[in-house]
């Protein structure tokens, strides 16, 4: 060897395990001392609804026309014990999303585009205002660990509850909400100092455990005199015996939210890394549902990454009443839209991967408090994109559902669907494409 | 004056009853008997009537109570007067845990003693607990006044935003950032002001210690990393 000859290497190669985000993320680490915090659900790929196919109609299946022959799309939600149920006129509805984490343009954006659409929107942490109780024909009122803002006045005002106990970005999380995005209003609604960084309880501060949840139930039934129908909202982890609980407890509804569901502010290492993802979710809860004789008795919504009609159709084929939407919400009122890719340049980011909804400095003018963004948020006009988006969704997911040949979305069943993944197949239960091998299939069906 | 038999006539009736109840009713006190530890009862009110029960209640007695006086002849179980917005509640006897939690305004009087996690995330509400009070009282408490005639138990305030502790007895430990603060001529003529509407007006708020938040913790810092 010359000497020359010794200093030629192989061209650089990175490590698969050091990938260059986790390289970046150990730099920022030690320059920082402390976690990442981001808006935004789980990025990393998990097993997902694009690993799921339908199989339409054939010679043993007749479709129905397109748009001669009717396919309902309608949901009533709270049928077990509410005097007064909720019908949605689609299957689909906007996810619990709150003033603070969202600037009052942006709530009142949702409401708008939610009712246009005929469906509901839901409150957050740290209370109801006014302009989303006007917007929103149908509101569903939470009641979080933290209870910030709660008020038996706005309960009284609400069409439904929801109780949270997890979200799917973070199950066993409290809410945060960091100093910038405490302003004034924020911190009256809240009755916390202004600026601070808001951590909040992750468990109910008057409940712990299932049978106290059930005497919680009562409590709100009773005030509100038995009226509303009452949701308990888990993130996705036990899926079936937290909706085996959840209806044990009394709840009208179980909402499911899986990991990849959004969130306003959370440590990125808690988002990527706890909880399952909605995929694998939906088939036990169902399954939960049966095995007590509830299923449509309880209705049950599902959410976590769902970005389309053939999302929302395989929802139902699962089994689920209805999805939620947060993130592809906020997209369609104008978050992480090319026309700011100026704007996101100067955050150190691009349209598409823009995340730090906790920074306060939305250029859409969202996932802020700041007035001046604030104002960039048309809520007349958002609400309209949200309510085309909606039709979209829901026109998707009739044309997926006639093309199986069911008149309601509600009757796509996991008979419809196969999948691309041994993965994907495993965690929906339903075959492989080209197979009839279900993997994993217990005796017990789940 | 009504009265309501829970032994014969359904909790439902007894709450719808008392919603139905129009702001300026003649019928301005309530008798419940045999509550027999039944819970959520007397909740939502929002009217300035009386509800007086005789006995023990089970969770969530009084709970969101506006206006209205609710009085406990008996001892009352978890989260009695939960989310208070106004009004008073009395309990004779002692009071679980959780009690007063996350309630905005009115006033809480507890003769006997108040189990864990008293005035949790409280946001506003005046308790009084002339006996003790369990571990975790006050925690992340965010306005309000918690007054305790005997002791405290552990973690006293832990996590607390901008409430006010006063103790009288002893207090076995302090929870994160809840630290001790003088007792200056503001607290005292406030703590004057809570005990004459507990119905004290003997006892003397100068016996008292003051605790609230060290404010340590309100914005993060990598230095109190420990604390969390
Ligand atoms: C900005 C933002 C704020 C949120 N705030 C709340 C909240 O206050 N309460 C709650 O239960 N979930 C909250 N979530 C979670 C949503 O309710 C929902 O579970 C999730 O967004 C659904 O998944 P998706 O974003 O993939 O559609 C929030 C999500 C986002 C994106």
């Amino acid at each position: 060897m010359t000497s020359d000859e010794r200093w030629i290497h192989t061209p650089p190669r990175h490590s698969a395990t050091f990938d260059a985000h986790a390289i970046a993320e150990i730099h920022r680490a030690a320059a920082t001392g402390i976690y990442d915090i981001r808006g935004f659900g789980a990025k990393r790929k998990v097993p997902h609804f694009d690993d799921l196919l339908f199989l339409g109609a054939s010679i043993s299946r007749y479709p129905l026309e397109g748009y001669r022959e009717k396919c309902d799309t309608s949901v009533t939600l709270g049928t077990r014990f509410a005097k007064k149920p909720i019908t949605l006129k689609i299957p689909v509805t906007i996810a619990g999303m709150s003033f603070g984490s969202l600037s009052a343009p942006a709530k009142e954006a949702l409401g708008r585009g939610a009712s246009l659409m005929g469906t509901s929107t839901t409150t957050g942490d740290g209370g109801m205002t006014e302009e989303e109780r006007a917007a929103s024909s149908l509101l569903v009122y939470q009641v979080l660990p933290s209870r910030y803002g709660m008020d038996p006045d706005q309960l009284r005002r609400a069409d439904a509850i929801e109780i949270v106990i997890g979200q799917g970005a973070k199950p066993g999380g409290g809410g945060m909400l960091l100093g910038q995005k405490i302003s004034e209003r924020v911190a009256k609604m809240r009755t916390l100092p202004q600026g601070i960084d808001q951590r909040s309880a992750c468990r109910h501060p008057d409940w712990t455990g299932p049978d106290d949840l059930e005497i919680k139930i009562i409590e709100l039934r009773e005030i509100t005199d038995w009226e509303k129908p009452v949701y308990v909202k888990v993130g996705a982890a036990r899926p079936y015996y937290d909706t085996a609980l959840a209806v044990k407890s009394g709840a009208d509804v179980v909402v499911l939210d899986g990991m990849q569901g959004g969130t306003a502010a959370t440590q990125d290492v808690f988002i990527e890394n706890v909880g399952l993802p909605i995929l694998a979710a939906i088939r036990p809860a169902v399954q939960a549902l049966q095995d007590l004789g509830m299923h449509r008795k309880v209705q049950l919504i599902v959410s976590g990454g769902v970005r389309n009609g053939a999302d929302v159709a395989k929802c139902l084929a699962l089994g689920a009443d209805a999805v939620s939407i947060g993130t592809a919400a906020l997209i369609a009122l104008g978050d992480n839209h090319p026309h700011l890719a100026e704007e996101y340049k100067k955050l150190g980011t691009v349209p598409g991967a823009y995340d730090d909804w906790h920074e306060g400095r939305d250029p859409a003018g969202i996932t802020t408090q700041d007035p001046e963004l604030t104002k960039r948020l048309d809520p007349v006009a958002a609400g309209r994109r949200l309510a085309n988006y909606l039709s979209v969704l829901t026109l998707e997911c009739q044309t997926i559902a006639r093309a199986c040949g069911k008149s309601h979305v509600h009757n796509l069943e996991p008979e419809d669907l196969v999948a691309l993944t041994v993965e994907a197949a495993a965690m929906a239960q339903v075959p492989l494409a080209g197979t009839n091998w279900i993997p994993g299939k217990s005796e017990r069906g789940w | 004056m009504p009265t309501i038999d829970l032994g014969a006539v359904p909790l439902r009736e007894l709450n719808a009853a008392l919603h139905a109840l129009p702001a300026d009713t003649n019928e301005t006190h309530w008798k419940v008997i045999n509550p027999r530890g039944k819970h959520a009862i007397a909740v939502g009110l929002d009217v300035p009537v009386t509800v007086e029960v005789e006995g023990s209640v089970g969770y969530y007695c009084a709970g969101m109570n506006k206006k209205a006086t609710v009085v406990i002849n008996g001892s009352a179980g978890q989260g009695v007067a939960e989310n208070m917005m106004s009004g008073r509640v009395h309990v004779k006897g002692d009071a679980s845990s959780a009690a007063g939690a996350t309630a905005c305004g009115g006033l809480l009087v507890i003769d006997g003693n108040a189990s864990a996690r008293c005035g949790i995330s409280l946001r506003g509400l005046d308790i009084v607990v002339k006996g003790n009070v369990g571990h975790m009282s006050g925690f992340m408490a965010q306005a309000g006044n918690i007054v305790v005639l005997g002791d405290a138990g552990e973690h006293l305030g832990d996590s607390i935003y901008e409430a006010r502790l006063y103790v009288r007895g002893t207090v076995k430990s302090l929870g994160t950032d809840c630290i001790e603060k003088d007792l200056r001529p503001e607290h005292v003529k406030d703590l004057r002001r809570i005990l004459d509407a507990a119905g004290l007006p003997d006892v003397s708020p100068t016996e008292f210690r003051r605790y609230g938040s060290a404010r340590r913790l309100y914005n993060f810092h990598i230095d109190s990393i420990g604390s969390y």
